[in-house]
């Protein structure tokens, strides 16, 4: 069996191949202005890598904002559930999930076996998405990658008060004109994502095992900060970029086999 | 009537006809692409799509016809304010509530930006001289059903009726004085007075337009309704905007059909997705949105809640007083029962939201909140708590009437949906 799942995002598409049991390759672009193209080309690109020819693989499941425009997709799922289901592999434990990407963030809480009990999720703002993160990157004219490091290096988190991204870009222009070094900036901006999802987490609560995932969660300064103002220890995935597309995968596989099951097997002989 | 003569009637009601075009290419724009783009409608929706375009033509001729023969009209805002009373003194209530996203912005020119969008639509039609029907009514009725609205209509100086925000005897007293005042209120605009004989008549015909709603919803209970929630709101817009006789005789004719249909096996929807309860603030007609979200993503809205939904026709006037003052307080007693979230407390709601759910075999509640309707938005936690006892999700949209964020809200539909039917079957 041969399965793929593909997350496309405001951002970054990902691309997975699985073979039901382990991931065989994977393969990540960038989304720019021609998303369903770019998903397309990376997911043929991981193919000839690969050897593979379409017809190899038994089924696509697409998810993330991109979703319904791909053409040859089995079906698709939201990234609410590939998220959990690609967490869930991973992390078996897992109840809370952060999930922080390009212009959304998210939160859902698990039940034991692993199924999404509830959710909620940021409106249409880009306050505490990986937009505003890159914003601000653009504002220090830093690479988004060299953030979380730098972040992490301050002396004294700067206050920003703002949880608009707009409001924010020129408060934080303030505060560099008053002499704020970037790495206390962002590291202010880093305890302001934090809260606005500790926000969330009042609404659904934080249970223990905490996982936090999505492009975002590559930030460690985001994730430092996350576990200071939630006071709990969150773990990330290997690989938190690739989960969406994780999930779309192994529920891809298990659909195939017609398993009715969210919870890997080994959990459940476990249990 | 032909294009020419809807351009000469515009026209003479005082309409900008350019700006007009732009709302109704938007309008009839999105009528397509939510509406009418359902799979498997019954024949008898024909009526209601006419109606919905007659809306901004011949209903506007009818209107301006009744005002020639020297019949008075109000515009009204709510459906507090009694039908009943106002067609038994011979003045016809026009529901002016505004569902378009088209002409927000020209609410600006008297109101701020954070108010709701049903206001701001309703008044950008008034003041870009797109709503027909501004200068065929001899004066508006408000309410006092939200800050806002309350505002607006000492800005623009339109009557008010006071509804309670309690529902103790007192205020209950408050509100039957207040509905004595506005049968004064429409007899001195008609010069006719409202005796016992018209009253029964008009309390009948009320009662049958909110029976025959009754009886096109009562099929959406089935397990395969063979109307949509889609349909289902249409022709909910479509009973505050048109003649009520035609519109009765539309609805029997879709009743009809729908019988058939249940005979023949026939359903609205191609996959049993989860049964939703709309629940919250209305969605006046051009507005479609929240209903449009869930039924193309595969969710099936077999209830609603609202003002455009069991709000407006769930409760009949009591038709058995044969006095005048009995009519009068069987009318007030049953407007005083519409469960409105301006009310505190307001648990009538919370029991109509539990006994719809168990009647209309529920999944889940979405609550539809119009942005800053702060009443509806806060009471949908304590909805949520009853929500829970019973063990059934809700999800909360808060949106306004633009598709900006309509894949954002997919995304929380879709999410919303695998969690009620999980995707691993």
């Amino acid at each position: 069996m041969l399965v793929c799942g593909i997350d496309i995002g405001s951002t970054t598409i990902e691309v997975v191949l699985h073979n039901g049991e382990r991931v065989v390759g994977s393969r990540i672009a960038r989304s720019g202005a021609f998303p369903a193209e770019h998903a397309k080309n990376a997911f043929h690109e991981l193919l000839s890598e690969l050897n593979l020819r379409r017809s190899d693989i038994d089924r696509i499941v697409t998810t993330g904002f991109g979703r319904n425009y791909f053409s040859g997709a089995d079906r698709v799922a939201s990234e609410i559930t590939c998220h959990a289901i690609g967490v869930i592999a991973e992390i078996p434990s897992a109840r809370t999930v952060i999930e922080i990407g390009g212009q959304d963030s998210k939160m859902m809480q698990l039940d034991e076996m692993g199924r999404v009990r509830e959710f909620v999720m940021n409106d249409r703002c880009a306050a505490g998405t990986g937009k505003f993160i890159e914003t601000i990157s653009r504002t220090l004219n830093l690479p988004v990658e060299e953030t979380g490091p730098l972040g992490l290096a301050a002396e004294q988190a700067c206050e920003i008060s703002s949880m608009c991204a707009v409001f924010a870009e020129s408060e934080i222009v303030g505060l560099l004109h008053q002499g704020k070094t970037p790495a206390d900036v962002l590291r202010g901006v880093f305890n302001s994502v934090a809260r606005r999802i500790l926000g969330m987490a009042g609404r659904i609560g934080l249970r223990d095992e905490i996982v936090f995932t999505g492009g975002v969660a590559r930030n460690a300064g985001v994730h430092k900060a996350l576990e200071e103002i939630t006071g709990h220890t969150i773990r990330v995935p290997s690989e938190p970029h690739f989960t969406g597309a994780l999930g779309a995968a192994i529920l891809a596989g298990r659909e195939i086999v017609g398993t009715n099951r969210i919870i890997p097997s080994s959990v459940q002989e476990v249990e | 009537m032909t294009t020419m003569d809807t351009r000469e009637l515009l026209q003479k009601v005082g309409v900008n006809l350019e700006l007009h075009d732009q709302l109704i290419a938007y309008n009839n724009k999105l009528f397509e692409a939510t509406i009418r783009s359902a799979p498997n409608r019954p024949a008898a929706m024909e009526y209601f799509d006419s109606a919905f375009h007659a809306s901004h033509s011949s209903r506007v001729g009818e209107i301006l016809d009744y005002r020639t023969r020297g019949g008075k009209s109000i515009g009204t805002f709510c459906i507090y304010v009694p039908d009943e009373i106002a067609l038994a003194a011979g003045v016809l209530p026009i529901p002016l509530c505004g569902g378009s996203h088209w002409p927000v912005d020209y609410a600006d020119k008297m109101f701020p930006r954070d108010i709701c969008p049903l206001i701001r639509s309703t008044f950008g039609m008034a003041f870009s001289e797109t709503c027909p029907y501004k200068k065929l009514k001899d004066a508006s009725v408000g309410e006092t059903t939200c800050d806002v609205k309350k505002k607006a209509w000492d800005l623009l100086g339109f009557e008010v009726m006071e509804v309670p925000q309690k529902k103790a005897a007192v205020d209950r007293d408050l509100w039957l004085s207040e509905v004595i005042r506005f049968r004064s209120f429409v007899e001195k605009l008609s010069g006719i007075t409202v005796t016992a004989d018209r009253l029964k008549e008009t309390i009948k015909l009320v009662n049958k337009r909110r029976r025959v709603l009754q009886t096109v919803n009562d099929f959406r209970r089935l397990p395969n309704p063979p109307i949509s929630g889609l349909d289902a709101l249409l022709v909910s817009q479509i009973a505050l905007s048109q003649d009520i006789q035609i519109f009765i005789s539309g609805c029997e004719r879709l009743i009809e059909e729908l019988h058939q249909r249940i005979k023949q096996g026939i359903s609205a929807y191609q996959h049993a997705g989860p049964r939703i309860l709309v629940a919250g603030t209305p969605s006046p007609m051009g507005n479609a949105k929240v209903h449009y979200a869930l039924e193309s993503s595969g969710l099936r809205v077999v209830a609603d809640e609202s003002c455009t939904g069991m709000r407006y026709y769930r409760d009949l006037v009591d038709e058995s007083p044969a006095d005048l003052d009995g009519m009068m307080k069987a009318i007030a007693d049953r407007y005083f029962s519409i469960d409105c979230s301006c009310f505190s407390p307001n648990k009538e709601r919370i029991e109509n939201i539990l006994r719809t759910i168990d009647e209309y075999d529920i999944d889940g509640v979405v609550h539809n909140i119009l942005s800053f309707c702060h009443t509806y938005n806060v009471e949908a936690g304590i909805v949520d708590k009853a929500l829970a006892k019973i063990e059934i999700p809700s999800l909360k949209i808060v949106t306004d009437y633009s598709f900006e964020d309509i894949e954002q809200l997919r995304v929380r539909i879709e999410s919303f949906s695998e969690l009620l039917k999980p995707v691993m079957t």
